[in-house]
């Protein structure tokens, strides 16, 4: 059980790269590599977190209730931010892809061969 | 290589990290003991510092403020990219003309939004708007901040578009006001970093007064810091839901 | 005050503004705010990299200096080796933003923009000292770069080369990004002194998982193999200036960052275990510059050639600093300046023929830059660099790493730079041959068969001549790569930045404590030996005799003795398919047998 989040995260990772590796559409492609993605946010949340802990914000609790790791919290914040815009960024790509070949299965892309 | 030979690949090599990645994070505390000197400090002391009951604001904004500086000109900047990818090309009209394309066209419309939803969707306009100013401007008290409240904000205008169409949406927001809220909005960011340089301090030194804590005054620099990321994100999001509109737009052929 | 956080805050100021007038700035202005900007930047990194060689510059932003050992907020480190990739950085963007002055007009100055966030953040990168502040700069410049490298939206191959460069880098930052969550978790700790001095004294399985997950993520943006698949296809596509950044600077920012990592954090746990990670990178390094060399080699539009050739060269820079150790180190910082120049150089020539004659197809350019002598003349003396003519800095930083290798028993080492430098060289020697000067006949089999890849012009207007804001850099950057290798005492700065940058203790000393470290470099010889002399100046004219033979009526085009070495490049080619889902196969590849090879040398105690 202890162990369990950390699996969770090894999980998601290797099922983010599994969905880009046989994706046939890039959308579908992009959003494997948001599935990707969130394996950082479980494995930085549950780094963080402590049994009993609130949350580190003591507008309620006094100072010094055992509170679980703002840090990992923050370090998420940043990591969300990254993937929307990089989502966004590749989504991008993908519309103007579509205009020029319509298509989005990668298999179908022969631009840069060798 | 075949999808064939590329699935083998993977499927030898993804076991093998998988492993090893178990492998590591078997090295992890378990669950809920984690005893890091770097979070329980800030826990300990981040209130009594900064006049902030949030501690993850205050990480964000004052303790590790430079990373979320840059997280901020990551959305900035892929904000522009995203302006500069979707620009419009020669032979792409302004709506009309352009790339009509036989399989996609106007059989395709979207169509008009029932009494219902427009009722729903301008009614909950205003609400959002000031739920989204209530999360920007409380950050450093409870959970919240620039960052979750401007993407509350930016959904004021998405709703807008859902209850009736894309000519509101872009009647509704001032494109180049927009724009210069999203680059106010990292300027402003930059500006407060050296609001401590220049008085010989450090660059992103909390140099205003502190406030009472609990107040929604208080917490000096984190407070105008969340107010400056939520413009910029607000601008920023709305420039992306603008951005994909028009594509969508262009795709339907014409009007939504 | 200190000029540390200027780097940064500058380019991020000057593109906020630039983006905030997006709509009423006129261009000319624009341009001049951005010059200005990356010399402004220039000029401090140089002072900072001056004021860095006594001492390690540390400084805290927000003034969070360290509570017992205890690092609250973020640092930047900085070092002779930091900031002059700083410096190094601004200088290639002054040069792009010169060159990019008679470029085709952006919307509005979103490109402009772009190259001053590109520029922040790479500064950012090299100057920092903390683990997370390191993802973050990386993401942004990451974030920066796919939006420049896709700026050709009407074509579809770099939209596909965009895509595919976003999507490897951005799964190599979430590897790293694993990496760092368990070093936090293991230590409680993002500044990289911190880490270091929590960690114990030998790996176990979480820092060595965690090693291999960060080296592997910054080894996807310094094009190893086998991750380098990524940095062809966004160099072909890329606009020219944007090239001469991705080749010059960002991709030996990601070997950087793997060697601040290791220097900063996993120095000492990898004590005992040097020769797993030499034994490791030096394997990898030398692959790397094999296949880099043989496919560039075999690619006839010469941006695609010249960015195998930058896989080759990386190759070489991860030998230099596989080694471990500090003459080795110096010899790659020089290595990394020089080649960065000369390639940089090289780009800028590959955009002056794009400019002029509309085309980087060395088939379809055979002779038709017959006129174009100066260009011609740069493009040979920026080849010589390659190569690692003396006295070229290039070629510096190679007698400096054969050197090592030889006295640390892997004198096969100078061999691969040998190999490396005749098979590009003579790839750039024979385009000079056939495109300046008409030679070959202009078949397919020449180059091996390698398709045309279009390319849309980035120019407007008159062309019939080549405005000295083009040529002007170009030829300025390779007389600089063979300045650098004049001017003395270049290597002595070089080893004193190699010695700061490697002083584990010393780097925790003085970030957590402020401690005053004193420096003894080991001195330099000041003579080379005579071998490897000669083998650069034998591998010069071995790339010459190359290029000649390759455009000579003796080449093997049909079936002959030959044709067992050309399908051996034939195969290596057709695994550089452009298909997404083998890059990541690969990469997937890479980051098992990374952490597993890593965890079995170590284990087994090699």
């Amino acid at each position: 059980m202890s162990f369990l989040p950390y699996f969770v995260a090894a999980w998601l990772f290797l099922a983010g790269l599994y969905g880009i590796i046989t994706s046939r559409n890039f959308v579908h492609l992009i959003i494997c590599l948001a599935v990707l993605q969130s394996s950082t946010y479980v494995l930085l949340l549950s780094i963080g977190y402590k049994w009993g802990g609130v949350p580190p914000v003591f507008a309620g609790a006094a100072v010094g209730t055992p509170a679980v790791d703002p840090v990992v919290q923050a370090l998420m914040l940043t990591d969300i931010v990254v993937e929307a815009t990089v989502v966004a960024l590749l989504l991008s790509l993908a519309v103007q892809l579509h205009k020029h070949t319509r298509t989005l299965n990668p298999d179908d892309l022969e631009a840069l061969e060798g | 290589m075949n999808r064939g030979v590329r699935m083998v690949l993977f499927a030898a090599s993804g076991v093998m990290l998988f492993g090893i990645l178990l492998w590591g994070l078997r090295g992890l505390p378990p669950l809920g003991h984690y005893h890091g000197p770097y979070g329980d400090v800030l826990n300990s002391v981040a209130v009594y510092e900064r006049h902030a009951t949030d501690v993850v604001s205050a990480v964000n904004f004052d303790y590790r403020g430079f990373d979320t500086l840059g997280e901020e000109f990551i959305l900035f900047i892929s904000v522009i990219g995203c302006t500069l990818l979707l620009r419009r090309q020669k032979g792409e009209g302004q709506g009309e003309g352009g790339s009509k394309d036989e399989d996609e066209s106007s059989d395709r419309r979207a169509p008009s939004p029932s009494d219902a939803t427009k009722v729903i969707t301008i009614g909950l306009v205003g609400p959002l708007i000031v739920f989204g100013l209530y999360i920007v401007s409380h950050g450093q008290l409870t959970p919240g901040g620039g960052f979750q409240g401007g993407v509350i904000l930016a959904t004021a205008p998405l709703l807008v578009y859902l209850g009736g169409d894309f000519k509101t949406f872009q009647k509704i927001i001032s494109h180049t006001l927009v724009e210069l809220a999203e680059a106010g909005g990292a300027l402003a960011y930059v500006a407060i970093g050296f609001a401590g340089y220049v008085i010989g301090q450090a660059f992103l030194k909390n140099v205003v007064p502190l406030g009472e804590t609990g107040n929604i005054t208080s917490s000096g620099t984190i407070i105008l810091i969340s107010l400056a990321t939520g413009l910029e994100v607000a601008g920023g999001f709305v420039l992306l839901l603008h951005a994909f509109l028009e594509q969508t737009l262009e795709t339907l052929g014409g009007q939504k | 005050m200190p000029l540390a956080p200027l780097p940064v805050a500058i380019p991020f100021a000057v593109a906020g503004i630039l983006a905030a007038s997006n709509k009423f700035m006129p261009r000319r202005l624009a341009d001049t705010l951005a010059v200005l900007c990356a010399v402004a930047n220039l000029v401090f990194c140089v002072l900072l990299m001056a004021a860095a060689r006594s001492q390690l510059l540390v400084y805290w932003f927000g003034g969070w200096t360290p509570r017992a050992g205890v690092a609250l907020g973020i640092s930047f480190a900085i070092g002779p080796f930091g900031a002059g990739l700083a410096a190094f950085t601004s200088l290639l963007v002054l040069a792009a933003m010169v060159f990019s002055l008679h470029y085709f007009d952006a919307i509005g100055t979103l490109f402009h923009v772009l190259m001053m966030v590109f520029l922040g953040a790479m500064c950012g990168f090299s100057l920092t000292g903390d683990l997370f502040n390191l993802f973050v700069f990386f993401e942004l410049m990451s974030a920066a770069a796919f939006a420049l490298c896709g700026y050709k939206i009407e074509e579809t191959a770099p939209l596909q080369g965009a895509l595919n460069f976003a999507i490897t880098n951005t799964i190599a930052a979430f590897a790293a990004l694993l990496g760092i969550a368990m070093l936090y978790a293991r230590t409680g700790a993002l500044n990289m002194a911190q880490i270091g001095r929590a960690l114990d004294s030998r790996p176990d399985a979480l820092v060595l998982t965690a090693f291999a997950l960060i080296l592997c993520g910054f080894f996807v943006k310094g094009a190893v193999l086998p991750f380098h698949f990524w940095l062809a296809d966004a160099h072909a596509v890329a606009p020219t200036p944007v090239c001469v950044l991705f080749s010059g600077v960002m991709v030996e920012l990601g070997l950087y960052a793997v060697a601040r990592i290791y220097w900063g954090i996993m120095d000492h746990p990898f004590g005992a275990d040097r020769a797993a990670v030499t034994g490791l990178l030096l394997a990898v390094g030398t692959a790397t510059a094999v296949v880099g060399a043989i496919m560039c080699f075999g690619q006839r539009h010469i941006k695609r050639l010249l960015a195998f050739s930058t896989v080759s060269h990386m190759g070489l820079m991860v030998i230099g600093f596989a080694l471990l150790r500090i003459d080795a180190l110096a010899g790659a910082a020089l290595y990394v300046v020089g080649h960065g120049l000369v390639k940089a150089s090289l780009f800028i020539g590959s955009g002056i023929l794009l400019h002029r004659l509309r085309s980087v197809d060395e088939l379809e350019l055979k002779g038709r830059a017959r006129q174009c002598v100066g260009t011609g003349a740069m493009w040979v003396l920026a080849g010589l660099g390659l190569a690692g003519l003396p006295p070229f800095a290039t070629f510096l930083g190679e007698a400096a790493i054969d050197d090592t290798a030889t006295k640390a028993g892997h004198a096969w080492v100078a061999w691969v730079f040998f190999f490396s430098a005749v098979l590009t060289a003579g790839a750039v020697f024979r385009v000079g041959g056939r495109v300046f000067l008409g030679w070959g006949h202009g078949e397919e089999g020449e180059t091996g068969g390698a398709k045309k890849i279009e390319e849309g012009p980035e120019t407007k207007g008159p062309r019939h001549d080549i405005p000295a804001a083009m040529y002007g850099p170009a030829a300025v950057l390779a007389l600089l790569a063979l300045a650098v290798g004049i001017i003395p005492g270049v290597r002595q700065a070089a080893q004193a930045g190699a010695t700061r940058f490697a002083d584990y203790a010393g780097y925790q000393a003085r970030v957590l404590d402020n401690a005053v470290v004193p420096l003894s470099p080991p001195p330099v010889e000041h003579v080379f030996p005579a071998s490897s002399m000669a083998r650069s100046i034998g591998a010069a004219a071995a790339a010459f005799l190359l290029a000649w033979f390759a455009l000579s009526p003796y080449w093997p085009r049909k079936k002959s003795w030959a044709s067992p070495v050309k399908r051996l490049a034939y195969n290596v080619r057709r695994v550089h398919s452009g298909h997404i889902g083998d890059y990541v196969a690969f990469l997937t590849f890479g980051l098992a047998l990374f952490g597993i090879v890593l965890s079995v040398l170590v284990r087994l105690g090699y």
